[in-house]
């Protein structure tokens, strides 16, 4: 725990807090997206906004796995379990996602199907070798993060012989999304979010390295400061931020020297490289169909591709008409501006996904973040 | 010719129960001889007290004066044997627990017992035996109980229920609606350690760790709190949902608002790993031997030099206050200086933890 104290450290956030209300130009907002979710939980519980002036501002992301998971996608995982008599594995966090209707794999699994949660792609081959009679489906989700892993459970499964394994592959691209929200105009020709920068992924730049951000800094003129999960990472990436900002800089930087490097990590990305290649197209929640913005399995490995396994059809995925997720996931719109956000939709009732996982917006401002929108009335001591 | 019988005429018995390698069967729970003999060699023989051995469907006792404190719990905590304590210990804590937390002097206890065909003797005689030890450790007497058997494959080993009376003194009234704005918050030691300990020994997660579980009875603790501070507001044990899911019960029953200091909360270096690697928020996780004490502010310091004054408080602190707050909001002033909610708990933590 040592090292990671030290990054919670409050005299250092003092530090860091008086730093960044020094560099500030009052004159102005600034505008940043903390893109993964990772950043956006630790903001909320660490409660970061508290030591940011009121004109620095943090949108929130698309990057939580869950979240960006269309209906569609849900509802297919629902068919597999129900439908195909499998062992369905996955995170913890998809199992209460609604999909169309509400239903989710924890309604499935109170019906009858076999939803396993598991920790790791190493769970759901053991299950598979333990299950030898049984199709044992894992349902993969992730950023860059989460893919070598499955890649690696898919090399494992070949050659260990399990027949019964396969992997459904949703494992979607962070840069690619970072352009579909940059690249997003309104009809009068703006830009559908303006952002000064983004506070880059953590986990996901120590797998593909610095590199994958540059077209950002290049194409759009924004600053990316990769930075880690905890709360001081966030908010030396903050300063950093403001500082190109004043500057009219716009740069790649690294915050979190720690665990990235400007090539990443070569052998998870000659892994995934191994395994999976690009999709032409994948639909996200929020954001639409994003032309190469996912992956699939190699044909070499289609022995282990659920989706060609099984015949999972899924009539009509429909989403709640009245979720913003969409907006809240592109960063046009925060949590409170959502109609059924705290009302209809809960964590313990959750309509959309970012009600569900704790590194969704919704779920981070409801659990962390929602006593000030009313601020305490107090009239005692 | 009608000399009375000697009592091994009247109730013949078949071997001595083999609590080796012998294993529950259906016939344990049936209602006869076998299950007359399983009450007898391990729970008469282990809880040994004058009412149960009367052996009658129901323990007749009488209270000292005083209001009557009742409850009762269920216990189906996976694995059955953890560090630190197993299932028979746990169940009888919990309910000890549950008494004393309303102020009460805990008494007589029940124990219901759901056995699944096949369990092994020695695995039950071990937690009978925990059973016995802490009851005798709490001071209560296990007084009547019950056994079933369920078919194997329809249960999980051994639930088991128990159900206990305790008396209030006169002049205490200590309920989760009682807290008022202003009071002090203080919890008896360390938060977390039975869920983690819990945690890492099941089968999908085993991580190696020394955190044992904190089950332990809490009623001398609470005995001396009491006796120095008789205007306590509200005593609870943060189980299941911990710190944060009590709070905010006993927040909503009264009406209040509270703020925690997040500096101020013990949680021992171990507990804070295993949470950071497994996704948990300690404030969440289960503990089985601590409380939670509320009290006017004027008592505070006297309480806390009372609590660490005992051995089940040494790491006693005070960790926050109550505030006047129509909406009832836990909240916390976090360690790098900003200011979060500390909310209900959503969905499940952790699955049968107690």
């Amino acid at each position: 725990m040592k090292y990671i104290e030290e990054f919670r450290n409050a005299e250092l956030a003092q530090g860091l807090s008086c730093a960044i209300a020094a560099a500030v130009d009052p004159q102005r907002i600034y505008r940043f997206m903390e893109f993964c979710g990772g950043h956006t939980h630790a903001i909320a519980r660490y409660g970061v906004e508290d030591l940011l002036p009121t004109n620095v501002r943090m949108i929130h992301g698309p990057g939580c796995p869950v979240c960006v998971l269309p209906v569609g996608r849900v509802d297919e995982a629902v068919a597999l379990a129900t439908q195909h008599d499998v062992i369905l594995c996955t995170y913890a966090d998809l199992m209460r996602v609604p999909g169309t209707n509400y239903e989710s794999l924890i309604k499935a699994r109170s019906k009858g199907a076999d939803v396993r949660m598991v920790y790791s792609t190493l769970d759901a081959l053991k299950i598979a070798a333990d299950n030898p009679e049984r199709e044992v489906v894992f349902f993969a989700i992730g950023f860059e993060t989460t893919t070598p892993p499955t890649a690696s459970a898919i090399k494992q499964a070949q050659a260990r012989g399990l027949k019964n394994f396969s992997v459904y592959c949703n494992h979607v691209l962070t840069p690619a999304a970072m352009r579909a929200i940059l690249g997003a105009y309104t009809d009068e020709g703006a830009p559908n979010v303006i952002l000064d920068g983004f506070v880059g992924p953590a986990h996901v730049s120590a797998v593909i390295g610095m590199r994958p951000y540059e077209e950002f800094t290049r194409d759009y003129k924004k600053p990316v400061v990769i930075a880690g999960f905890e709360p001081l990472d966030v908010m030396q990436a903050v300063l950093q931020l403001i500082r190109q900002t004043n500057e009219g800089r716009a740069d790649v930087e690294n915050e979190y020297a720690r665990a990235v490097t400007l090539e990443g990590n070569l052998k998870a990305q000659a892994l995934t490289a191994e395994v999976f290649e690009l999709r032409d197209s994948f639909e996200w929640r929020g954001l639409g169909a994003v032309p190469l913005s996912a992956l699939q399995i190699r044909p070499e490995f289609a022995a282990f591709d659920a989706e060609k396994r099984f015949r999972v059809e899924v009539p009509n995925p429909k989403e709640n008409k009245a979720c913003a997720c969409g907006e809240i996931l592109r960063g046009e719109k925060t949590p409170t501006q959502c109609k059924i956000f705290g009302t209809v939709c809960t964590p313990d009732n959750p309509m959309g996904a970012c009600m569900v996982s704790s590194e969704g917006a919704c779920a981070a401002h409801w659990t962390y973040g929602r006593f000030r929108e009313a601020p305490l009335l107090e009239k005692s001591a | 010719m009608n000399a009375p019988l000697d009592k091994s005429m009247r109730k013949p018995k078949a071997r001595a129960l083999d609590f080796k390698q012998g294993r529950v069967d259906m016939s344990h729970g049936a209602g006869g001889r076998a299950m007359a003999q399983l009450i007898e060699e391990l729970f008469v023989g282990q809880f040994d007290n004058a009412i149960l051995n009367r052996e009658h469907d129901a323990a007749m006792f009488e209270l000292p004066p005083g209001r009557v404190v009742m409850s009762t719990d269920t216990f189906v905590v996976s694995p059955l044997f953890f560090p630190g304590g197993n299932i028979g210990s746990l169940a009888v804590h919990g309910t000890v627990n549950d008494l004393a937390m309303g102020g009460g002097v805990p008494k007589y206890l029940t124990a219901g017992f759901i056995l699944e065909e096949g369990f092994p003797l020695s695995d039950l005689a071990e937690i009978v035996k925990s059973m016995a030890k802490a009851a005798r450790e709490a001071g209560v007497a296990i007084v009547t109980g019950d056994t079933k058997v369920v078919e194997r494959g329809k249960g999980d080993g051994i639930f088991i229920n128990t159900a206990g009376v305790g008396v209030v003194p006169d002049g205490i009234d200590v309920c989760g609606d009682r807290a008022r704005p202003g009071d002090i918050v203080l919890v008896s030691g360390t938060l977390g350690d039975h869920g983690v300990a819990v945690m890492s020994k099941r089968e999908n997660l085993s991580f190696s760790t020394e955190i044992l579980s904190d089950s332990q009875s809490l009623n001398d603790l609470v005995a001396d709190m009491l006796a120095s501070v008789p205007g306590m507001r509200v005593l609870r044990d943060p189980t299941r949902g911990g710190l944060a899911a009590t709070l905010n019960e006993i927040a909503h029953q009264s009406g209040v608002g509270v703020e925690l200091t997040e500096s101020a909360i013990p949680i021992r270096g171990e507990v804070k790993s295993a949470c950071e690697l497994l996704g948990l928020d300690p404030l969440y996780v289960a503990n089985e031997g601590k409380l939670i004490a509320i009290c006017p502010p004027e008592d505070a310091e006297r309480l806390l030099a009372i609590m660490q004054a005992h051995p089940k408080g040494r790491e006693a602190a005070i960790v926050g206050r109550v505030l006047d707050d129509a909406r009832c909001f836990v909240r916390m002033k976090t360690q790098l200086g900003g200011a979060r909610m500390v909310d209900w708990l959503a969905g499940e933590q952790l699955p049968r933890i107690c």
